[in-house]
C-alpha cells in the first residue's frame, strides 16, 4: 500500500518536474515576462537567452556542453520566485539570477543551504560584494552603494570637484531595492557637503505629481533617481512637464533604458543614466548573434529588443555566467561541472579587456578580478545620455571608479549585521 | 502673498485635478452599482482593456499574434496601417459595447438575484480573465497612448500667476483637458438620465428591480446598456491615465484609487463621485504637502481612506449616498 | 448505504453534540489526520513542501480566520495582508529581541499582538456596514504597509528595509532558516494548523460562533434580543485577527525566510484570501480549507500542465493562467454560488441517500 503510494507520488512528482539531460549544463532563466515590471524583464530575458542560444549554436556549448536554459516566470513576485527556484534546483541549476531584490533576498539563505551559486549584477543585496561573509553570492560588477557613489562623481567632475552647498534630491521607488542607496548618499553628502532630499514614490509609480511638485518648489541642483517599471517612464515624463532641465537627471542602470524615455518623446533629450555594461548594437558579436540566432529563426521571445539597454545587460549576465563556468571547468579539469564547482569558477573569475575583444565586446564591461573576499568587482560605472532625436543612448563617460573610502565600512558593517543575525562565521581568513 | 500659502495653493489646485481623475474612474462603478446592484471590481481592468484595444487599433496591431506566432511558428506582428485616433476610439467605443453585450450573456445573466459579495466575485474573476485576455491580445509590453492630448505645462496660467504672484503655478494641460472631459460626460450623464426613455429606465432599474420588471422595463437590454456606458466611460479613464503613464497592467490598479472616492461621495451617486474625487484629491495632496515632510512622505496611499473613513463615520452611506434603511 | 446514519443510536448528549454526528465522517477524518501526520512527511521533498503544501497550510490559516470575520461575523474585511504584516513584523521583533524563547511561544504572541491591533481597526465597523466597512478595512491594509516601510525600528534599521528570520529550532530540528528540512516546516505548519482549526470550528459551534451568525444574519434583531454588537463584533475581529496574524508569522518565518512588506503582504494578498473564503464558501470550516487549496493548488498545476506538460512560453502560460482561473471563478460561481463548501454539502446529502432516489 506504502510502496503503491510512493510510487504514485513519484510518478506525480516526476510528472510536475520536466528534467533535462543530466549531462547538460542547467542555467535556469528565472525571468518576469508579465505583471507590472514585464516591460525591463523581457528583454533582459531574451538578452540572457539570445546569448546562450548563440554559445550553444555557433560553439557546440561552452567546453563542448550544450547549456539548458529552462524559463520559470516569476512575475516579479516572491513567492512564485520561490517556487521557481524549487522547481528548477533538482535539475541541476548551476547558477541564479533572478533580477528582482525581493527574491534575491529570499534566496540568500536558501543557496547557501543548497550550495548553488547566485549572481545578481547591479541588483540585490549590496554588502554579498563582501565574500568573506556571503560564499554564494556574487554580484560584480557593481551594486548600488558603487551606482550612488559614480553618479556623486560624475555631478563633482561637472562641478570641479567642489558640491558644497549644492542640494540633490533623490527620489527613489519605495522598497528595499530604492531605499539602498540612501545611507550612502547620506555619508558622500556628509563629505562632500550637499544637502540630500530624500523623495519616496510608492509602488507602482503611476502617480507622481505631488513628488515633481515638491521638486518644482524645492529646485535642487540635481535629481537622482532608482525607480523600475512603470515609474521610469512616469518620471521622466514629468520631469519633462516641469521643465527640469534634464541633463540634471540622472538615473540608476534600471532607470535608464530606452522603454523609460521613448514614450516622453523630445521632452526626454538630455536625460542621463549610469551603466555597467556597454549598449548598442554596434559590437562585432552581434554578427554572429544575427548569424545563428536572429536568422536561424531562434531569438527569444519576439525578437525585436536586440540593442537595446537592458537586452544588453541580460547578455552581460549571461556573458559573465558563461566565463565562470569556463573557469569551473577549467579549475575542476572536467566539463561536466556541479554547483559547487561554479562557485568556485566565480570567485575565481578574472575578466579582461582582451577578454572582452575575443568575444567580440569590446569595452562592453569593465576589467575586474574576483576573489575570496571580494565578490562585488570593480565598481565602476559609465554614465549615458538619451538622444531623444537619433533616439540613441551615447556613452558620455568612461568607466568611473566609486568612491571606496567611503563604501567600503558601509559594507563591511552591513555584511557584520547579516552575520550576527546570522550566526555566520567570517570565511577566507 | 506669502510662499508656503501660494505653495498651498498651487497644492489645491493639482489636488482638485488629480481628483477628477480619479472621479473618471469612479463614475463608471457608480454607474454599474446604481444600475445592477454589483459593485465591478472589473472596473479598473476594462480600462486597462479598452486602452489596450485603443493602441492597438490605432497601430494595426493584430491581436492574439503572441498566441498565433507561438502555434503556428509565424513572425506576425502588424497590419502595417495606422488609424486616426478618432476612427480607433469609435471602433475601440464599438468593441466595448460588444464586450458588454458578451458580460450580460455569459456572465450577469445567469447570476441574477444572488447576494452582492457573490456578484462581487464574479466580477473579481472577471478582472482575471480581462486581465490575461488583455495581454494574450495586445502584449504586456508598456505602449505609448497618444490620441493627441497636450500634455505638460500650461504656459498661460503660469505665466499668469508669475506675475501676479511672483511664482508661476504648475498646472498640466492634460489635467485641464480632463476636467472639461469629465464636466461634459458627468453633464451628458446627468442629461441622458433626466430626460430620456432610457435613462428613466436605467433609473427605474436603480430603483427596483422588479418593478421595473412589472412595467415592461427589459432588465437585460438596460444591463448590456449600462456596462456599455460604463466601458465608454472605462474608455475615457483609460485615455486619460494612458496618456500619462502609458498603457500597461498597472493601468488597473487606478480602479484603487477611486474606492475611497466611491467610500466618501456613496457607491449610488453620480455628483457624488465628482464631489468625492474632489475632496479626496485635494485631501491627500494637502496632507501630503503638509505632514509628508515631518512622517516621511508616500502618504497618498493610506490617507486617502483615512479621510474617506473619517466622512464615513460620520455619515456611513457617504455624503451623497442612498440612506441605509433597514427593517427588521 | 456506505455514508449512514442509521444503526448510528447516541447513549449520552456528549456523543449527541460531538462535531461530526455520522461515524464515516469521524472515520475520514481520523483517516486524513493519519495520513496527514503520518505519510506525508516521509514522503515530502523541498518541491512538494515550498511550492504547495506549506502554503496551503499557511492560507488555510488565514482563510480560516477571515472566514470568522466575513462568514461568520458578516464584516467584510480587504485588510487580511496588512494583519499578516503584523503578525510577521511582531515575530521577527519578537525572535530577534528574545532569542531564546521557543518559535511556537512567539508565533502565538504574533497572534495575540495582531489581535490587539485587528481589534483597534475594527472599531469603525461599530458604525459603518457592509462594503463600505470592506473600502475601510483597506485603510487598515495600506497604512500597517506605509507603517512597516517607514519606520526603522521594526526593522532593526537594516539598510534596506527587508527583513529576513533567523533561525529558530525545535526539540534540536530547525524550524525557521534556510536549512529547515522540508518535513519539519510542513510538520510544523500542520500542528498549528490542526490546533488552531480545532478552536474555531468549537468557536463557531458554540455561543460565540452564534452571537456572531446572529450579527451577520440581522444586526438590529440580534441587539434587540440582546446580543452585544460591541463585544461580538470586537470578538470576530479579535480571533480572526489573531488567525490572520499567526498565518503572516509563519508565512514569513517558515515559508518565505525574507519578506518585504510592500510586495509580500501587499493589496493582492488581502484580494488572495477573500477570494479563497468566497470560492470556498462563506460560512463553513470546510470552506476555508478547500478555498486555499484551490487557489493554491490550482496556479502550480495549471504551470506545471501548461509550461512543463505542453512547453508554451513562459509569459503565454502566465496569461493563460489568469484566464483560466478568472473563468473557472465565474464558472463556478454560476454553478455553485455558495461555494465548494456547499458543493461538498450538496454532494454528502446526496450519498446519505444513495442508493436510493429518496
Amino acid at each position: 500500500m506504502k510502496k503503491t503510494f510512493t510510487m504514485l507520488a513519484a510518478a506525480a512528482i516526476a510528472a510536475t518536474t520536466a528534467a533535462p539531460a543530466l549531462a547538460d549544463l542547467v542555467v535556469p532563466n528565472l525571468s518576469y515576462r508579465t505583471g507590472p515590471f514585464a516591460a525591463g524583464g523581457i528583454p533582459y530575458a531574451d538578452g540572457f537567452n539570445d546569448y546562450f542560444t548563440l554559445l550553444n549554436e555557433r560553439d557546440g556549448g561552452i567546453g563542448g556542453e550544450k547549456v539548458v536554459v529552462p524559463e520559470c516566470e516569476t512575475a516579479y513576485n516572491t513567492e512564485k520566485g520561490v517556487e521557481c527556484y524549487e522547481a528548477t534546483k533538482g535539475q541541476g541549476a548551476l547558477v541564479y539570477n533572478p533580477l528582482s531584490t525581493g527574491i534575491t533576498y529570499q534566496l540568500i539563505p536558501k543557496v547557501s543551504a543548497d550550495g548553488i551559486p547566485l549572481y545578481t549584477p547591479g541588483y540585490g543585496r549590496t554588502s554579498a560584494a563582501n565574500g568573506k561573509i556571503f560564499q554564494w553570492v556574487f554580484n560584480y560588477p557593481a551594486n548600488y552603494w558603487d551606482g550612488a557613489s559614480v553618479a556623486i562623481k560624475h555631478l563633482l567632475d561637472q562641478n570641479g570637484g567642489n558640491l558644497e552647498g549644492k542640494k540633490i534630491a533623490l527620489l527613489y521607488h519605495n522598497s528595499a531595492y530604492g531605499k539602498e542607496p540612501i545611507r550612502t548618499l547620506q555619508e558622500l553628502s556628509k563629505k562632500h557637503g550637499f544637502t540630500l532630499s530624500e523623495i519616496p514614490i510608492d509602488s507602482p509609480g503611476q502617480e507622481q505629481k505631488s513628488q515633481w511638485l515638491q521638486v518644482r518648489r524645492d529646485k535642487p541642483d540635481y535629481v537622482l533617481f532608482w525607480g523600475w517599471g512603470v515609474m521610469n517612464s512616469v518620471a521622466v515624463q514629468e520631469a519633462a512637464n516641469i521643465r527640469f532641465p534634464m541633463e540634471n537627471f540622472i538615473g540608476i542602470w534600471w532607470s535608464g533604458s530606452e522603454n523609460d524615455v521613448l514614450p516622453a518623446g523630445d521632452g526626454a533629450n538630455g536625460y542621463k543614466a549610469l551603466t555597467f555594461n556597454g549598449v548598442g548594437g554596434d559590437y562585432p558579436v552581434y554578427a554572429d548573434l544575427k548569424k545563428y540566432v536572429f536568422d536561424a529563426g531562434k531569438a527569444s521571445g519576439a525578437g525585436d529588443q536586440s540593442g537595446s539597454v537592458i537586452y544588453s545587460r541580460g547578455m552581460y549576465a549571461a556573458v559573465i555566467i558563461s566565463e565562470a563556468i569556463r573557469k569551473a571547468q577549467e579549475l575542476a579539469g572536467t566539463p561536466k561541472v556541479n554547483a559547487a564547482q561554479v562557485r568556485d569558477g566565480f570567485e575565481a573569475l578574472e575578466i579582461t579587456d582582451a577578454r572582452l575583444e575575443e568575444l567580440g565586446l569590446k569595452g562592453f564591461g569593465q576589467a575586474f578580478a574576483a576573489s575570496c573576499g571580494d565578490h562585488g568587482g570593480a565598481g565602476g560605472a559609465m554614465v549615458q545620455q538619451w538622444d531623444a532625436a537619433a533616439k540613441k543612448w551615447n556613452l558620455i563617460s568612461g568607466f568611473i571608479e566609486p568612491d571606496h573610502e567611503v563604501l567600503d565600512p558601509l559594507v563591511a558593517e552591513d555584511s557584520a549585521a547579516f552575520a550576527a543575525e546570522n550566526n555566520i562565521a567570517e570565511r577566507c581568513n | 502673498m506669502p510662499d508656503q500659502l501660494l505653495y498651498a495653493i498651487e497644492v489645491s489646485l493639482n489636488g482638485l485635478m488629480a481628483g477628477i481623475m480619479y472621479s473618471l474612474v469612479a463614475l463608471g462603478f457608480v454607474l454599474i452599482f446604481k444600475a445592477s446592484g454589483i459593485f465591478n471590481y472589473a472596473q479598473g481592468v476594462l480600462a486597462l482593456f479598452a486602452a489596450l484595444t485603443l493602441v492597438g487599433l490605432q497601430q494595426g496591431q493584430i491581436p492574439f499574434s503572441h498566441v498565433i506566432n507561438a502555434i503556428f511558428g509565424t513572425d506576425l506582428h502588424s497590419f502595417g496601417w495606422t488609424l486616426p485616433s478618432v476612427v480607433a476610439i469609435a471602433l475601440t467605443a464599438l468593441v466595448m459595447v460588444g464586450m458588454a453585450w458578451l458580460i450580460e450573456r455569459l456572465v450577469l445573466k445567469h447570476l441574477v438575484n444572488q447576494e452582492p459579495i457573490i456578484l462581487f466575485m464574479a466580477t473579481i474573476g472577471l478582472a482575471y480573465f480581462l486581465e490575461g485576455l488583455g495581454d494574450v491580445m495586445w502584449g504586456a509590453d508598456i505602449k505609448k497612448l497618444d490620441v493627441g492630448l497636450p500634455q505638460g505645462i500650461n504656459e498661460t496660467i503660469d505665466a499668469v500667476t508669475f506675475n501676479a504672484f511672483g511664482y508661476g503655478f504648475f498646472i498640466d494641460n492634460l489635467d485641464i483637458i480632463a476636467a472639461f472631459v469629465a464636466a461634459a460626460l458627468v453633464l451628458s450623464l446627468t442629461l441622458f438620465s433626466q430626460y430620456t426613455k432610457y435613462g428613466r429606465a436605467l433609473r427605474a432599474v436603480a430603483d427596483d428591480h422588479q418593478a421595473a420588471l412589472s412595467v415592461g422595463i427589459s432588465l437585460r437590454f438596460i444591463w448590456v446598456l449600462v456596462w456599455s456606458i460604463a466601458g465608454f466611460v472605462a474608455l475615457v479613464a483609460g485615455i486619460m491615465w494612458g496618456s500619462k503613464s502609458g498603457v500597461q497592467f498597472s493601468l488597473s490598479l487606478i480602479a484603487l484609487k477611486a474606492l475611497p472616492v466611491l467610500m466618501l461621495g456613496g457607491f449610488t451617486s453620480i455628483p457624488g463621485a465628482i464631489v468625492g474625487g474632489l475632496i479626496i484629491g485635494m485631501g491627500e495632496k494637502l496632507f501630503e504637502f503638509f505632514a509628508g515632510p515631518l512622517i516621511g512622505g508616500a502618504t497618498e496611499n493610506w490617507f486617502a481612506y483615512v479621510l474617506a473613513l473619517l466622512f464615513l463615520v460620520f455619515r456611513p452611506q457617504g455624503l451623497f449616498g442612498e440612506k441605509i434603511i433597514e427593517r427588521v | 448505504m456506505l455514508y449512514r446514519e442509521a444503526g448510528d443510536f447516541k447513549t449520552s448528549y456528549v456523543k449527541d453534540s460531538q462535531t461530526f454526528p455520522i461515524k464515516a465522517d469521524r472515520m475520514a477524518y481520523f483517516a486524513l489526520l493519519a495520513v496527514a501526520f503520518g505519510v506525508v512527511p516521509f514522503l515530502i521533498n523541498d518541491y512538494w513542501a515550498n511550492a504547495v503544501f506549506v502554503p496551503f497550510l499557511i492560507y488555510a490559516i488565514a482563510a480560516i480566520g477571515l472566514n470568522i470575520l466575513t462568514g461568520y461575523c458578516g464584516q467584510v474585511s480587504l485588510g487580511t495582508g496588512g494583519f499578516m504584516a503584523v503578525g510577521a513584523y511582531a515575530v521577527y521583533k519578537l525572535m530577534t529581541t528574545f532569542p531564546d524563547v521557543p518559535i511556537l511561544i512567539h508565533v502565538l504572541l504574533a497572534g495575540g499582538v495582531t489581535a490587539i491591533v485587528g481589534v483597534l481597526f475594527g472599531l469603525p465597523s461599530l458604525r459603518i456596514k457592509g462594503f463600505y466597512l470592506a473600502v475601510a478595512t483597506l485603510a487598515a491594509q495600506f497604512f500597517l504597509v506605509w507603517l512597516f516601510n517607514k519606520v526603522p525600528w521594526f526593522y532593526n534599521y537594516s539598510a534596506s528595509g527587508q527583513i529576513t528570520a533567523p533561525e529558530r529550532t525545535m526539540f534540536g530540528i530547525a524550524v525557521t532558516g534556510a536549512s529547515t528540512p522540508a518535513w519539519a516546516k510542513y510538520l510544523f505548519c500542520l500542528v498549528i494548523l490542526v490546533a488552531l482549526a480545532w478552536l474555531a470550528r468549537n468557536l463557531t459551534r458554540g455561543m460565540t460562533g452564534r452571537k456572531w451568525m446572529a450579527i451577520r444574519d440581522m444586526d438590529i434583531a440580534a441587539e434587540i434580543i440582546g446580543v452585544n454588537p460591541l463585544t461580538t463584533k470586537l470578538s470576530a475581529f479579535a480571533v480572526s485577527s489573531f488567525f490572520i496574524g499567526v498565518s503572516g508569522a509563519l508565512f514569513f518565518a517558515v515559508y518565505l525566510g525574507a519578506a518585504e512588506v510592500g510586495e509580500a503582504f501587499g493589496i493582492n494578498k488581502s484580494f488572495l484570501i477573500l477570494f479563497m473564503v468566497i470560492i470556498g464558501g462563506l460560512g463553513s470550516m470546510f470552506g476555508s480549507f478547500a478555498g486555499a487549496a484551490f487557489l493554491v493548488l490550482l496556479p502550480v498545476l495549471l504551470k506545471n500542465v501548461l509550461v512543463g506538460g505542453l512547453g508554451w512560453p513562459t509569459d503565454l502560460a502566465a496569461h493563460i493562467e489568469l484566464m483560466i482561473v478568472g473563468g473557472l471563478i465565474i464558472v463556478f460561481l454560476i454553478l455553485e454560488p455558495h461555494g465548494l463548501a456547499q458543493l461538498w454539502r450538496v454532494a454528502k446529502e446526496k450519498l446519505r441517500l444513495w442508493p436510493f432516489p429518496h
